[in-house]
């Protein structure tokens, strides 16, 4: 007989109260970023150069720019999902562990937020 | 809890490496490789929109012999986080765990980074 409760079952979130969810998002993202990533590769070899012009009209054309806005936001949310789980392992003092997963937290967003501007900025043309 | 001082029995320094203990650290350096790299591409972006003598600046930055050191570096991370991701993709289906698959399969990730690596840096040039 399990002492767990059919609720707690049925949500499968366990003691950490978030379930599979992390590992799970780094797969969705880990498929989403292969796609991606080999999309920017293969963008990166083949661009005619990278002068501020061609560097500038390949960032500004539509389908590049959402492709870069998804590539930015998806690796953003991989790679501190990633940290996260080092800075785990290895920071044991516990306040500097919680600082150190702050501190990726915001750089994390805020590398975000600088990759959306940049983006939106050169694809909408200022 | 204090448990520096205990003695500890030998374990890393004691094992002879097998591959795949090379592949799984690996797959970690080569994701925070990344996240040190990520930083130089939303610089990338950013500088792009800032204006044209900010972005020379990082152009010349990523032209230095250390600039191109770490841009090789950064690819072939890529590629090896690609190639043993898709490795840890198939793990979590349940298939390749036996030992010697998993010997074999780790073999496949280095050849195939390696490979990869080459091809697109001979795309690029």
């Amino acid at each position: 007989m399990s002492l767990r409760s059919p609720l707690g079952r049925v949500l499968g979130l366990g003691t950490a109260k978030d379930g599979t969810s992390h590992w799970w998002g780094q797969r969705v993202s880990g498929m989403a970023l292969a796609v991606l990533g080999l999309w920017f590769a293969w963008s990166l070899a083949t661009l005619s150069g990278f002068s501020h012009p061609e560097a500038v009209a390949f960032i500004s054309q539509p389908v590049n720019a959402l492709l870069l806005l998804l590539l930015s936001v998806t690796m953003a949310w991989h790679s501190y999902l990633g940290v996260q789980v080092v800075i785990e392992d290895y920071v044991h003092s516990h306040g500097l562990k919680i600082a150190s997963l702050l501190l990726s937290r915001y750089a994390h967003v805020v590398l975000a937020a600088a990759a959306i501007f940049a983006i939106l900025k050169l694809g909408i043309g200022a | 809890m204090n448990n520096h001082d205990r003695p500890l029995s030998p374990h890393i320094s004691i094992y002879r490496w097998p591959v795949t203990m090379a592949t799984s650290i690996l797959h970690r350096a080569t994701g925070i490789a990344m996240a040190v790299g990520f930083i130089v591409l939303v610089g990338w972006l950013f500088d792009a929109a800032v204006g044209p003598d900010v972005y020379a600046k990082f152009v010349g930055a990523m032209n230095s012999t250390l600039g191109c050191v770490l841009l090789v570096g950064w690819s072939y991370a890529f590629f090896y986080h690609l190639s043993n991701g898709i490795r840890h993709l198939v793990w979590d289906t349940g298939r390749g765990l036996e030992k010697g698959q998993a010997t074999a399969s780790a073999w496949f990730v280095i050849v195939a980074s390696i490979v990869l690596t080459a091809a697109f840096w001979w795309v690029a040039s």
